[in-house]
């Protein structure tokens, strides 16, 4: 086998070297009835060669561009990506390095995770990032908990228009330590309806997504008035699609105590959901509260900067049962490849980008209403909105689907009173004349 | 003496990203507008994050100049103990990278994505098989994850039988995860104090054991490199008062092909494909941490699970007693490909990593045994534990000789770490070196030990040859600067 390096007659120099006659003597000790007592039995090993044609044919099977056109986001959007982050990515001293507790043969990791905590807290509009959580979802309900270790309360609130997945992490995170969550409905605009609020005292947080899983952009000003009407309630903010803030206003700067959300749109592979890459960043008082690792800046014995993972009092191999969170191995290498991404497109690039996509679903928007299909919510998108099919939206949406069209997320399995709703997704990988395509397609 | 493989040479200095570029710069090759420009609510928008503009040459060469002040498996031998720094495979780069499984959106109809469903069921029955447990589940995104998942596992079977429990038993030997995973779900951890042979007494456990505790974690292997002997007296000890036992398998590697968790009494199990199944550890991720189970605790795997009807792959919900969902989609199904693509390169042969890890972990035990002072000396498993206790008397400390080994070209293993052994040096080779490399290793380790008798100094101000010296970690906590 390749990966093995031992001969056998290493095997046994090494074997007498420990006083053993042979391989199984080394496992003499365990209990007879801890063992297994038939072989393994996997498949027969395939050659590189084989695996290639094998794995060949479990990946054909997948619908995707260029053959399909998917218009589905749903917190896992399609956005180029340069061929330069994926060949850095493949150095191996990047990409086969661990945790860097070591530091001093650790600087490149450290230092592309402290530039990786700066772009972020840059582009949340937060004081301080982590070194990031593993999805969206996960780092909601860390956020939520942090939340509740801040304020000392358990309860929270949570808004229907929040990714239902991610509700559902959050209920399962929350649930069995007994803590209470509240659901804010969503208006006819599609936005989070606060009214239910009032009704709700000693809130630890309120958490709100934006844009949110409609892709409505929510009118952050006024909910973070109504929350911090009580001066002890956060608000967490999060998001499935951070390019929206290279056009729309950073949670940061809208008020948000906390940021957390999805960053696999930040030079990411959709890859069937996993691995993304947990993005959260906080205000600079609450950090010793925060989960997730830190690297800092400090100096070596001659002075010269350097970086270290820092504030470990509040993690896991110091802290144990009164940590700050469990998480330990996180999304690294998906943390290096978004920092890559950020320093590619640059500010400039970013709010271009960000362009792109809002002016090609503006466009897809005005030309389906023109065409008579209607649209759910009259507030403002980013790169993602709801339309309604109306009768026989699943007929149409088969024959779509038939045509190689993936006209968007069906909504009815999320909301039940959405039936014949549409959650359409447009980003830069869109060319008007795929756009026009599918208008055609839906209208026809 | 052997030659030493770590040497110094002409490396760059490189500013932070920020400290570079010029405005107007950039690295990305932007796609043409084909759509007129929208109107948009000004009082929306804002300004836009401050990045530096750079062109492609910059960031080329910036992350090949930060590369190379790394080390990693690639470079050299990595014995970062209970990590398994095995030699991750190039040819599952190249699976996870495929168009069909890099571009696959998550949520599509399952008739579109049949070949992914089938991977995702097929790598479960592949680690039911290897486990000796009966069902698994993909989702958790590393072994934390895991462990919390397998929490509240615990949590769901005991509100099942109409009780609340309290308590989680945890050896003191444990990793920190196993009592914060624990505590996450709402259990109380309870020190269980490992015996002079560090491992588990099955006594101490049944004494601690009561009807308010949910079960143990065992750490097996445990952290000290040793096989838990009384296993099975402890799972009975726990299964008496109606507990479950739960094996954090972070040191899995050690026992493939050998060893049938089930029988040992395991209830529940986490794997981190990042250690045993040879993924890339990424510089701290991303991981996967799969729960292997008995068939009674099925019901509570977290959803969507894979289902097999008429030879066709689909989701299913329909698991009323499942805890819920700890990850938006599937977990890091990237990871899922590389260690399935692992498992289909070896087949059997997984049983011989998992002996010549054994094997080479104990050769340099006897290589070292005689210069360090080695706590329990026993046949160990896939790692080994020392501590300075013989050097501290030239007042040269675990860390010291740490890091005086990345100047003979290998990264430190684990220090400080099970907290049970002051001053420990886990070590855990795995099987990917050879014996060429395990003897420079040790030929090293020796150099150190007189090294630290002849000139402690070389040592207290180690290491020499990296592009930083030692580096100061109390002002970076005392005074944090996390971000520029």
């Amino acid at each position: 086998m390749r990966y093995l390096p031992h001969t056998p007659e290493e095997v046994s120099a090494m074997l007498s070297a420990v006083g053993a006659d042979n391989l199984d003597e080394l496992f003499a000790h365990i209990p007879e009835v801890c063992r297994r007592n038939t072989p393994l039995g996997l498949p027969e090993p395939l050659s590189e060669w084989e695996l290639d044609r094998h794995m060949d044919g479990l990946s054909g099977t997948t619908a995707i561009q260029p053959e399909y056109m998917v218009f589905m986001g749903a917190g896992s959007y399609d956005h180029l990506i340069p061929e330069v982050i994926k060949q850095l990515l493949q150095r191996g001293e990047i990409y086969t390095a661990y945790t860097p507790y070591q530091a001093e043969v650790s600087q490149g990791t450290l230092q592309i995770i402290y530039e990786y905590q700066t772009l972020v807290s840059r582009l949340l509009g937060l004081d301080v990032a982590n070194a990031s959580m593993y999805d969206g979802a996960s780092a909601l309900a860390e956020a939520l908990l942090m939340a509740m270790r801040v304020t000392k309360r358990s309860k929270v609130a949570v808004s229907r228009a929040i990714h239902p997945l991610y509700r559902r992490v959050v209920q399962t995170y929350l649930e069995p330590a007994g803590f209470e969550i509240v659901e804010l409905d969503y208006n006819t605009q599609g936005r989070t309806d606060l009214s239910a609020l009032d009704d709700s005292e000693n809130l630890a947080a309120v958490a709100v997504q934006s844009p949110n899983f409609f892709g409505c952009v929510e009118d952050m000003a006024a909910m973070e008035k109504a929350i911090h009407a009580d001066a002890k309630t956060m608000l967490v903010a999060t998001f499935t699609e951070p390019l929206a803030f290279g056009l729309y206003q950073s949670p940061g700067d809208l008020g948000a105590d906390i940021a957390c959300g999805e960053g696999q749109s930040l030079g990411l592979p959709r890859s069937f959901g996993g691995p993304g890459l947990g993005l959260f960043a906080c205000r600079q008082a609450h950090i010793r509260n925060m989960p997730g690792r830190l690297a800092g800046q400090t100096v070596d014995l001659d002075g010269k900067r350097g970086f270290v993972l820092t504030l470990a009092t509040r993690e896991q191999h110091i802290r144990r049962g009164k940590a700050t969170s469990n998480i330990c191995t996180n999304q690294g290498l998906c943390a290096t490849a978004a920092a890559m991404f950020m320093a590619t497109l640059g500010g400039t690039g970013f709010r271009r980008l960000a362009r792109i996509n809002y002016d090609n679903a503006e466009y897809l928007k005005g030309e389906l209403k023109k065409n008579g299909i209607a649209i759910a919510f009259e507030t403002p998108t980013f790169n993602e909105f709801v339309i309604r099919l109306g009768e026989g939206s699943k007929r149409i949406y088969r024959q779509l689907m038939a045509k190689k069209i993936i006209a968007g997320l069906p909504l009815d399995k999320y909301y039940t009173e959405l039936e014949d709703h549409y959650l359409i997704c447009v980003t830069e990988t869109s060319t008007k004349a795929d756009l026009d395509i599918l208008v055609k397609e839906v209208t026809a | 003496m052997m030659p030493t493989i770590g040497t110094s040479g002409l490396i760059f200095n490189e500013p932070l990203l920020w400290e570079m570029g010029a405005k107007g710069r950039t690295a990305f090759s932007l796609p043409a507008e084909d759509v007129p420009r929208a109107p948009v609510n000004e009082g929306l928008c804002g300004v836009g994050p401050d990045f530096p503009d750079l062109c492609e040459p910059d960031i080329v060469r910036h992350y090949t100049r930060l590369s190379q002040w790394n080390i990693g498996v690639d470079s050299g031998m990595y014995p970062l103990g209970s990590c398994t720094m095995k030699y991750n495979p190039k040819t599952n780069e190249r699976q996870a990278g495929l168009p069909g499984i890099a571009a696959a959106h998550p949520l599509l109809p399952a008739d579109h994505c049949q070949g992914l469903l089938g991977l995702i069921y097929k790598l479960e029955r592949l680690l039911a098989q290897i486990t000796g447990l009966d069902e698994v589940t993909l989702q958790p995104a590393a072994g934390s994850q895991g462990e919390l998942t397998g929490m509240m596992i615990f949590n769901a079977y005991h509100l099942a039988s109409g009780n609340r429990r309290t308590k989680v038993l945890i050896p003191d030997t444990a990793h920190g995860t196993n009592p914060a995973s624990a505590s996450l779900c709402g259990f109380k951890p309870v020190a269980v104090p490992s015996n002079d042979q560090g491992i588990l007494d099955a006594r101490i456990v049944a004494d601690l054991m009561d009807e308010d505790t949910a079960g143990i974690m065992v750490t097996n292997p445990n952290t000290l490199g040793l096989f838990e002997d009384n296993i099975n007296a402890v799972a009975d000890a726990v299964h008496a008062k109606g507990g479950l036992v739960y094996c954090d398998g972070a040191n899995f590697n050690a026992v493939m092909g050998i060893v049938d968790l089930a029988a040992c009494g395991v209830d529940v199990l986490h794997l981190n494909l990042h250690k045993t199944f040879s993924t890339p550890h990424g510089g701290g991720g991303p991981g996967a941490g799969p729960v292997c189970v008995t068939r009674d605790l099925a019901p509570f795997l977290p959803v969507p699970r894979v289902v097999k009807e008429n030879n066709r792959y689909e989701w299913s919900e329909s698991f009323p007693h499942s805890v819920g969902k700890l990850h938006a989609f599937y977990g890091n199904f990237g990871i899922l490909v590389r260690a399935y693509s692992y498992i289909l390169s070896m087949g059997d042969h997984l049983k011989s990593a998992s002996q010549f890890a054994v094997l080479n972990a104990n050769y340099i035990k006897e290589g070292l045994k005689a210069v360090f002072h080695l706590p329990y000396d026993r046949p160990c498993m896939h790692e080994c534990v020392f501590t300075d206790k013989y050097q501290r008397e030239y007042k040269v400390s675990t860390l010291d000789m740490a890091k005086r080994l990345m100047d003979y070209g290998f990264h430190p293993p684990t220090i400080h770490f099970p907290l049970v052994v002051s001053g420990a040096i886990m070590i855990e080779p795995t099987e990917s070196e050879s014996k060429q490399t395990l003897d420079g290793f040790v030929s090293a380790m020796q150099q150190i030990a007189r090294e630290a008798e002849t000139e402690p100094d070389r040592l207290h101000h180690a290491p020499h040859f990296p592009k930083l010296k030692r580096l100061d970690e109390t002002r970076a906590a005392r005074k944090p600067l996390l971000g520029g």
